[in-house]
């Protein structure tokens, strides 16, 4: 799969001498749906609007489609929307021609089959000639996707598209994202709402105080980094661990125990434990595994960086 | 170049316009029939005439002037400065425009929406006197330049604005003093020998004078001095909007 965006070596440093980006490399595969966790100011929106041209870089070199985005701009910004993270829209105008004006400054003939469609699949067509400020804000949210789309982007910036945003309304975007997908759109999208990366993003990146601290495919960072215990439920209470199963990784919770296994591995010891528990007289009652989520791996992977960037400090 | 990006921004500040159709036209109009019942049927007829052209008359072209300048003004300053307050510049920023684009889209209409006003308080001059224009491409060139400059200057003042407050300083603090002060409603040379010369100092004589010319082919300084300094200032508008987008300047971090 080729790269679509390719950002080089991007820092970002505020007048006032915060710096916001530090020397950020990221590649977004073409057709991927690509998610940016991380906590509040730790540089998402202002990696997404250094990418769209709204902020200047201070270093580094961005790429989308192969066009360098300060030297071919036009070629470059032709190819993305963005849903920005407030929402910012003209109050008195109406929703269809707000649209309209979208896709004319991004230099695209009017074609009104085109933005019929966009606003039919975003459920706006019988909004299409109410003014904005009459819209809810769910509604308002649509109509920026609306805008983001209208000129038939390649590339669909959402940041924080689930801001403020009932669970229906989040629900329908990701059918809106994952159609976008089909169609062969690439996304990326910024949120905090893990539970969003994990129902529809294929690769998940981490950002924390402006550096990425990894960017991985979903599935595999939640094999590698989350671990798996299962819950044995015993029909007598145990008081300490018997002699018999010292070697498993055991520990006792609610009169039962809990073993902690890796999946990564070929060999988790499932079946020697089962068969141990049978013979040291244990009688199990039921059994439950949990996995961790993607919420547990970016809390414990965030909280690693502050750590680190903690004794930096000291030092 | 991106035609369409053009095409949208105009026709977008267009359609702003003709919804608010009513107090677009209506104000300058009513303001304007004020002036002229003061000022022409009230004391003009006690006053004599000037440079021999009858006071009801001599002052449309300055009202006409005050009227395009702050309407100029205050249309294209709104225009850039709406999006920067409600947030909706992003979509500018982020668009494959240059500022040439942007600049043009907005300018083009405020100076479209200031051209209309400066018609409409025309046609109704023509109710209240009697009025023959003695160079009429020279008025339409003239009238032109105005509006655009104006705009520009707006167009400036809008990117500058931290607040409606300072939006509304600019026009209300400078403009109309100068345009008050820049004979529209007298002759310079009606003024003793050393507030003539102060008043050349402000911009605004040399373009009252030349569009007054092109009604009555009197003037207070000569024709070509109008239009070096309408071309000048129109430059020196161009240059600092040229500047702002090189550097972001209130845009772009």
């Amino acid at each position: 799969m080729t790269n679509i965006v390719e950002v080089r070596g991007l820092t970002k440093t505020f007048d006032g001498g915060f710096q916001a980006l530090k020397s950020v490399d990221l590649d977004i595969k073409s057709g991927e749906i690509i998610a940016l966790l991380g906590p509040n100011g730790a540089g998402k929106t202002t990696l997404i609007s250094t990418i769209c041209g709204i902020t200047r870089a201070t270093s580094g070199t961005i790429t989308i489609g192969g066009h360098d985005t300060v030297t071919a701009y036009r070629a470059a910004r032709s190819l993305v929307g963005l849903v920005p993270q407030e929402i910012s829209l003209e109050p008195f105008e109406k929703v269809i021609s707000t649209v309209r004006f979208s896709r004319g400054l991004f230099g695209r003939a009017p074609n009104d089959a085109y933005i019929e469609k966009v606003l039919k699949s975003l459920s706006l067509w019988d909004k299409k000639d109410a003014k904005i400020m009459m819209l809810s804000g769910g509604m308002k949210r649509r109509v920026l996707i609306a805008k983001a789309l209208a000129h038939e982007p390649r590339v669909l910036f959402l940041d924080e598209p689930s801001a403020g945003v009932d669970v229906e309304l989040r629900k329908d975007m990701w059918k809106v994202v994952s159609q976008l997908k089909k169609d062969g759109v690439t996304i990326i999208l910024t949120t905090h709402y893990i539970e969003e990366a994990e129902a529809i993003a294929d690769r998940v990146g981490v950002i924390a105080k402006g550096e990425i601290l990894l960017v991985e495919n979903k599935a595999d960072l939640m094999t590698r980094m989350g671990q798996k215990t299962l819950k044995i439920d015993l029909a007598e209470p145990v008081k300490a661990i018997p002699e018999a199963l010292s070697k498993y990784d055991l520990t006792i919770e609610d009169d039962g125990l809990l073993f902690a296994y890796d999946t990564a591995t070929d060999r988790t010891g499932i079946a020697g434990l089962l068969a141990d528990l049978r013979t040291a007289g244990l009688k199990l009652t039921d059994l439950q595994t949990r996995q961790s989520s993607l919420e547990e791996i970016f809390v414990s992977l965030v909280s690693e960086t502050d750590v680190a960037v903690e004794k930096e400090d000291v030092v | 170049m991106n035609y369409q990006a053009i095409k949208s921004i105009y026709t977008f500040e267009m359609a702003r316009f003709f919804r608010t159709m009513m107090q677009s036209f209506i104000s300058p109009v009513i303001s304007t029939a004020l002036y002229f019942v003061v000022f022409g049927a009230a004391i003009g007829n006690r006053m004599e005439s000037v440079e021999g052209i009858g006071f009801g008359a001599f002052i449309v072209p300055g009202l006409i002037m005050l009227a395009v300048m702050t309407q100029a003004t205050s249309n294209a300053s709104l225009g850039i400065y709406f999006p920067k307050f409600i947030g909706t510049i992003y979509e500018l920023l982020s668009a494959p425009v240059s500022f040439l684009e942007i600049t043009v889209g907005y300018v083009g209409a405020a100076a479209t929406k200031a051209m209309f006003i400066g018609v409409v308080i025309l046609a109704t001059s023509f109710l209240f006197v009697d009025l023959s224009i003695q160079h009429p491409f020279a008025m339409i060139a003239f009238l032109t330049l105005t509006c655009l400059s104006f705009s520009l200057l707006g167009f400036i003042i809008g990117i500058w604005a931290g607040s409606f407050e300072q939006l509304q300083l600019f026009p209300s603090l400078i403009i109309t003093p100068l345009v008050f002060l820049g004979g529209s409603f007298y002759s310079v040379t009606m003024l003793p020998p050393v507030w003539q010369t102060i008043t050349m100092f402000n911009p605004v004589v040399y373009l009252i004078s030349g569009f007054r010319w092109s009604f009555f082919g009197t003037a207070d300084v000569p024709i070509g001095l109008s239009l070096i300094a309408i071309l000048l200032f129109t430059a020196l508008c161009v240059g600092i909007i040229a500047w702002i987008f090189k550097t972001g300047w209130r845009i772009r971090q």
